[in-house]
């Protein structure tokens, strides 16, 4: 067997402006779905330590089906699962709707390892203070659940950007879905794919980066 | 004044505390002593409300901590309290576990709330510390953080419950001290100890509790030198 391929790199650096604007969707549906999922996320932990007996088993439906089905069915489930009940989400709807569900169900379990590791006497000192409740809450207990959950955080906002790239198989054009389009387009599939790899891979090191640094200036202790 | 009449506390089906009569007068050093489980760590909870009561009543400065419409956030800026286990906010420094509470619960200014954080942590003794971590203080030092963080709120009452036990035995003298230095500037303080050195010399009062019962109360020369209770001889026999 010889191998006769020949690489072409122009038709991809070409077209890098294009990828490098759809890594910006990447990042921006990556951030949103965490915001949404640190959101509901920290309701599912709190509802899994002391809700309403029906609400916190929803909660841990949630966190299960998250954390134990692939990734993928999670997005078929908005795209053809909702559809086969006539519901048709745009493709960037789904993909934000199935990110932002997997991310709540992770970070749910570690919100509830965070709040477990502040021990109660935290609460009481607070209390005892005079603060209400919601203070308590917000100026004690949260700030040190923060710093708990701030590392896997950072891991799941990397997930999150990796996991995106399932978006191409329901048709949505973030940087996998542009880079998918560009390289069946020209042909040069290995070049499109190789280039968009390592955009992924600056991309997760920055965040890693970023990460870190604000890790030194919003934690002294 | 605290009065606290016919007071009853359940945890479930356990009684905890079988009726307590207690009235501590302002200015008033009040020691509580007795053993493990006996109920003295929970009444504290009840006297400013951490714990609700199940029958009595407590009153602080006529007002009944119990009670329906009283503003328990508010009423408990009058009582500090220092625990046990030394509950430092860990990401605070130390100014800032000092300002926080006069700040966001009395609405004092922040240039105010530091000034004020600054003269109590001279106040036990920790100006070199201001900007240090709890991490990075000793147990001692950490207890009397907690007791700066009280005492900042201005309270009229403190609350101690056990707030040496579980120190390095090297570490209670410096709480011990501070404890001492609040009683001597007048301090109205409840404080529930294992130190019978600091019961005797300190206190006006000692009250020996059992089994949820205050069995008996009275000047340190008489529950130390010839208790009337034989429970309360019996525990001192066995601490000495
Ligand atoms: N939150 C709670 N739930 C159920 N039972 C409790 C609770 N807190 C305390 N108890 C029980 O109430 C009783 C009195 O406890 P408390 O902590 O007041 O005792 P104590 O006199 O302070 O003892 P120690 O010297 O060990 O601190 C004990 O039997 C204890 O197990
Ligand atoms: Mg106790």
């Amino acid at each position: 067997m010889n191998f006769d391929y020949t690489f072409h790199w122009r038709p991809v650096i070409r077209k890098l402006p294009e990828l490098l604007e759809a890594s910006l969707v990447t990042l921006q549906i990556s951030v949103l779905s965490m915001i949404i999922g640190i959101g509901i996320g920290l309701v599912l932990a709190l509802l899994r330590m002391g809700g309403p007996k029906y609400l916190s088993w929803i909660a841990t439906a949630w966190v299960e089906t998250a954390r134990n089905t692939p990734a993928l069915f999670q997005l078929f489930f908005f795209s053809f699962g909702l559809g086969a009940f006539g519901l048709h989400l745009t493709p960037y709807l789904i993909v934000l709707a199935g990110l932002s569900f997997n991310n709540a169900g992770y970070l749910a379990e570690n919100f509830r390892g965070g709040f477990q590791a502040v021990p109660d006497t935290q609460m009481r000192a607070a209390r005892s203070l005079g603060m209400s409740t919601t203070q308590a809450y917000t100026r004690i207990i949260i700030p040190q659940v923060f710093r708990i959950v701030y590392h896997p955080m950072t891991n799941q906002l990397v997930w999150a950007v990796l996991m995106s790239s399932l978006a191409m198989i329901v048709g949505f054009r973030e940087l996998a879905g542009e880079t998918q389009a560009q390289a069946f387009k020209t042909f040069r599939i290995f070049e499109y794919f190789a280039v968009t790899a390592l955009i992924y891979y600056v991309m997760v090191k920055m965040i890693l980066g970023i990460s870190r640094l604000l890790s030194w200036r919003l934690f002294r202790y | 004044m605290i009065e606290i009449k016919e007071l009853h506390k359940y945890f479930g089906a356990l009684h905890v505390l079988k009726g307590i009569d207690l009235n501590v007068k302002k200015g008033e050093v009040l020691s509580i002593i007795g053993a493990s489980g006996s109920g003295k760590s929970t009444l504290l909870y009840c006297i400013n409300g951490l714990e609700p009561i199940q029958q009595g009543e407590v009153k602080v400065d006529g007002v009944s901590v119990h009670a329906k419409d009283t503003d328990l956030n508010k009423l408990r800026t009058k009582m500090g309290m220092v625990f046990q286990q030394w509950n430092s906010f860990p990401h605070l420094s130390a100014l800032e576990n000092v300002a926080l509470a006069p700040r966001i619960v009395k609405g004092k200014s922040k240039a105010e709330s530091r000034e004020i954080a600054r003269a109590q942590l001279e106040h036990v003794g920790l100006s070199d510390k201001i900007d240090v971590y709890p991490s990075a203080l000793s147990g001692g030092q950490q207890q009397r953080l907690a007791i700066a963080r009280a005492l900042a709120m201005e309270p009229e009452y403190m609350l101690f419950d056990e707030a040496t036990s579980a120190l390095d035995p090297e570490l209670v003298g410096e709480v011990l001290d501070t404890m001492r230095l609040l009683a001597e500037e007048g301090m109205t303080m409840i404080c529930v100890t294992h130190e019978m050195g600091f019961a005797r010399d300190v206190s006006d009062r000692v009250a020996y509790f059992h089994q949820g019962v205050m069995e008996e109360i009275g000047p340190p020369e008489q529950i130390f030198g010839k208790p009337e209770s034989a429970h309360t001889a019996k525990f001192l026999a066995n601490v000495r």
